[in-house]
């Protein structure tokens, strides 16, 4: 059972703004924006032209890496454009613009597989590779590439259904409305992996869907067993998760197959059972609109691709005195500066802020006070990261283990002083790996001139 | 809706931060000094409501001076300037005459503090160093008045001094100290000593409070007072252990000292596990010069001296990092080497 990851923060959840909100279906969205990167890993490319007539569920974009996912079209329309427009990362990505018909056409070539029963895992795989699915939780990372790479190493398998961001209602709403589809998923993915039960994670706040569903369990004899953990973020992060529910710690550097452990979230176990048994691939996601700058929160149910203003504009707009926009959660999102972005498979959150969350002074200063260390589950020293990444003080910085930060923001939130803390450590990382570039750059650079002498 | 028209930032995450800063912390620390303060001026008159005042604003305005001098930002708001004040009249007899207080605050604020760079940066507790600094007007420093004395306002106290229970513990004149006092009086604080220090009591309510509000862990102040306690049991000066051990813990500066100004943020460790050492280091060093000294009380200088230490404990005393157990944990000389590597 439930066992503690070190530090952790207890922020007001604000979830009571959208929780008890049914998921509601935006009203079709006049033109959607697919990037070609909607995952980690490499871009697709796209396979339209301008001028070509898609429907739903139809592949507008692949590519032949491993780590990667195909993107389909999410609206039927006609392709209006094929060129970068803006990402949510803030910077322009190839992507496949489609103009609404609003005929919401299928496309022909989506069928459930035949006997899904006795489909081999290898064979699941890769019917979870071409429908799209990646982990759902806002990381992205192709689901197909997970699955293989644990398969005969896993012996604990863990769906995500913390969401301990927060302001986000997402997953919760997805378990307490799409329970079966869930249960589905967690049966596919114990039958992959051969385990005779599948553990679903759940902080405590949301007790009413970790109730359902452990009737749901039973009534089924479905494979699986609720573990419901304390309100505590960053309890969702895929380390700190693993290390509640098996008391196991990831290696440094490695990935949670390394520990026998694989996790993933409830909308990508929605999905996999969606890509399996209805051949349906990743179109559609629940995201939850929400903050203080929102005029009527909600859970919406839109193509993923839908620029960010149309679902603020569902949401009866902001108000006047927002002054920040986050796709993804409070601690861990990104702030977007232009609406017309369009949203990703793993965006769970668009939110708005108006009220005084930022709390940031012009001058932060280090009292030393050491929180940060008491909060950080990854047991850093924030403290001394910071003195050394201000000084660019690079070996000592990767002594201290900086590579290991997840980036959970929780060391910056506790700060009474204020600083920047994990926006300081993604800077020095991103340093230490342009300094070993570089000498990697050097080293070969030598080592051909070695050679050229030694021909010559 | 037109999105454009929004004036937006776009920052790197977190996006929320808790309520408390800095100069909530110091504010709390504030609040837990006032049942001390109060029963100070209760026990010594107004003049120490005024000396408080005094070093306050005075450690205050040398602060905003500083600032304005060195072209930075005013750090009044974060308070400690305001803690520093009031913890250098707290740590004072009530006889301090007010330049000595302001001499004090002077060197606190602008030699100790602002002129390493200032919140966060100082190496010494400040309020510790000004006391060890105006230690060198040793006459007025010494001078104490008993319980329940109201002292003049203004105007120089020549007052002949009285014993206070730590002259008498220096005196290894445990039944002395006992036939003009007794253990609950010392407890409540119906004793003579600096401005607040007397009243083990409040100081420890004001402790509680602190822990409750989470501003100090009871790493340091548990460690240290246990250390005297243990080292005052196991070698008493007396007949009675008991007895020794309970005024060597509630006669001197020890509850402020412990609670107070060895759990300052900048100058202790920042791991527990170096919290928990630095605190045994203080209990130490003070029963070692209580008991050989020449000067009747440790506290002050033990602080100051474990302070020094704590660039030491801060860089031994690291987490055990996540996801890697005892056995695997590189050797010293491997990160060593993987340091030069990188160097280079």
């Amino acid at each position: 059972m439930a066992q503690a990851f070190f530090g952790g923060i207890h922020p007001n959840d604000q979830k009571d703004l959208t929780n008890k909100k049914p998921i509601e279906t935006l009203p079709p969205p006049a033109r959607v924006v697919i990037p070609m990167s909607l995952h980690i890993g490499a871009p697709c490319t796209p396979c339209v032209s301008v001028g070509d007539e898609v429907m739903v569920g139809q592949k507008v974009g692949d590519a032949p890496a491993f780590v990667s996912a195909p993107v389909h079209a999410s609206i039927s329309g006609r392709v209006s454009a094929v060129e970068p427009r803006i990402h949510f990362s803030g910077v322009p990505v190839m992507s496949v613009v489609i103009e609404n018909d609003f005929n919401e056409t299928l496309y022909w070539g989506l069928s459930p597989a035949s006997d899904p029963d006795s489909l081999t895992p290898e064979q699941l795989s890769a019917l979870i590779r071409e429908a799209g699915v990646v982990g759902m939780g806002g990381a992205t990372f192709p689901t197909h590439v997970k699955i293989s790479s644990g398969l005969g190493k896993v012996d604990t398998v863990i769906v995500n259904a913390s969401e301990c961001e927060p302001c986000i209602t997402s997953d919760h709403r997805v378990l307490l409305e799409h329970p079966d589809e869930v249960l589905g998923g967690v049966k596919l993915l114990a039958r992959i992996f051969g385990v005779d039960r599948v553990h679903i994670a759940i902080e405590q706040n949301k007790a009413n869907a970790a109730g359902m569903l452990k009737l749901k369990i039973e009534e089924e004899k479905a494979p699986a067993v609720v573990d419901v953990l304390p309100t505590r973020y960053p309890q969702g992060a895929e380390k700190q998760l693993c290390q509640s529910v098996t008391g196991r710690q990831v290696p440094p550097g490695a990935l949670p197959a390394a520990i026998g452990c694989a996790v993933f979230n409830v909308v990508t176990t929605m999905a996999i059972y969606n890509a399996v048994y209805h051949g349906k691939p990743v179109t559609h996601r629940v995201v939850t609109v929400s903050g203080s700058g929102v005029n009527e929160p909600k859970n919406l149910l839109c193509p993923i691709g839908t620029p960010i203003a149309d679902l603020l504009d569902a949401c009866g707009g902001v108000k006047q005195e927002t002054f920040k926009i986050l796709m993804g959660g409070p601690m861990m999102g990104h702030a977007q500066f232009d609406m017309a972005a369009p949203i990703g498979k793993g965006t769970n959150a668009i939110l708005a802020f108006a009220a005084k969350e930022e709390r940031t002074v012009e001058y932060p200063a280090c009292i030393r006070c050491g929180k940060c260390i008491s909060v950080c589950p990854m047991h850093l020293q924030p403290v001394f990261l910071y003195q050394y990444e201000a000084a660019g003080m690079l070996p000592e910085l990767e002594a201290a283990h900086v590579m290991d930060c997840i980036e959970c923001g929780v060391c910056s939130y506790i700060c009474p002083g204020r600083l920047h803390l994990v926006q300081a450590f993604r800077a020095g990382k991103q340093k230490l790996s342009n300094a070993k570039a570089a000498a990697k750059a050097a080293a070969d650079a030598a080592k051909a001139a070695e050679e050229k002498e030694k021909e010559g | 809706m037109d999105y454009k028209a929004l004036n937006l930032i776009g920052s790197s995450s977190p996006h929320i931060r808790t309520r408390d800063g800095a100069g909530h912390i110091m504010g709390e620390v504030l609040i837990a000094l006032v049942l001390p303060l109060a029963f100070g001026v209760y026990n010594f008159g107004p003049r120490a409501l005024a000396a408080a005042a005094v070093s306050v604003a005075g450690c205050c305005a040398f602060e905003l001076l500083c600032r304005l001098l060195l072209h930075k930002n005013n750090t009044l708001g974060d308070l400690s300037a305001a803690v520093t004040g009031l913890l250098i009249a707290m740590v004072s007899p009530v006889t301090t005459p007010y330049w000595i207080l302001l001499t004090g605050d002077f060197f606190a604020i602008v030699v100790v503090k602002q002129l390493f760079g200032g919140v966060g940066k100082n190496f010494l507790n400040p309020a510790l160093a000004a006391r060890a600094f105006m230690l060198s007007w040793a006459g007025e420093m010494t001078t104490w008045v008993g319980p329940r004395t109201s002292v003049p306002l203004l105007g120089v106290i020549d007052a002949e001094t009285f014993p206070t229970p730590m002259s008498y513990l220096h005196g290894n004149d445990l039944s002395g100290l006992m036939k003009v006092t007794d253990l609950p009086k010392m407890f409540v604080g119906l004793v003579g000593g600096s401005m607040g220090e007397v009243s083990a009591m409040l100081l420890l309510l004001g402790g509680l409070f602190l822990l409750w509000r989470k501003v100090i862990t009871w790493y340091i102040p548990v460690s240290y007072i246990g250390t005297v306690a243990a080292l005052t049991f196991l070698f008493p000066r007396g007949n009675d252990p008991l007895q020794w051990m309970l005024c060597n813990l509630l006669g001197g500066g020890l509850m402020l000292g412990a609670i107070f100004m060895a759990t300052d943020y900048v100058t202790s460790p920042v791991s527990h596990l170096g919290q928990a050492i630095f605190g045994v280091g203080c209990g130490l060093i003070t029963v070692f010069i209580r008991y050989f000294g020449s000067y009747n009380e440790g506290v002050c200088y033990a602080i100051l001296i474990m302070n020094l230490t704590v660039w030491l404990i801060d860089k031994n005393i690291k987490p055990r990092r996540f996801g890697v157990t005892r056995e695997r944990r590189p050797s010293r000389r491997s990160g060593r080497a993987k340091k030069e590597a990188v160097r280079k």
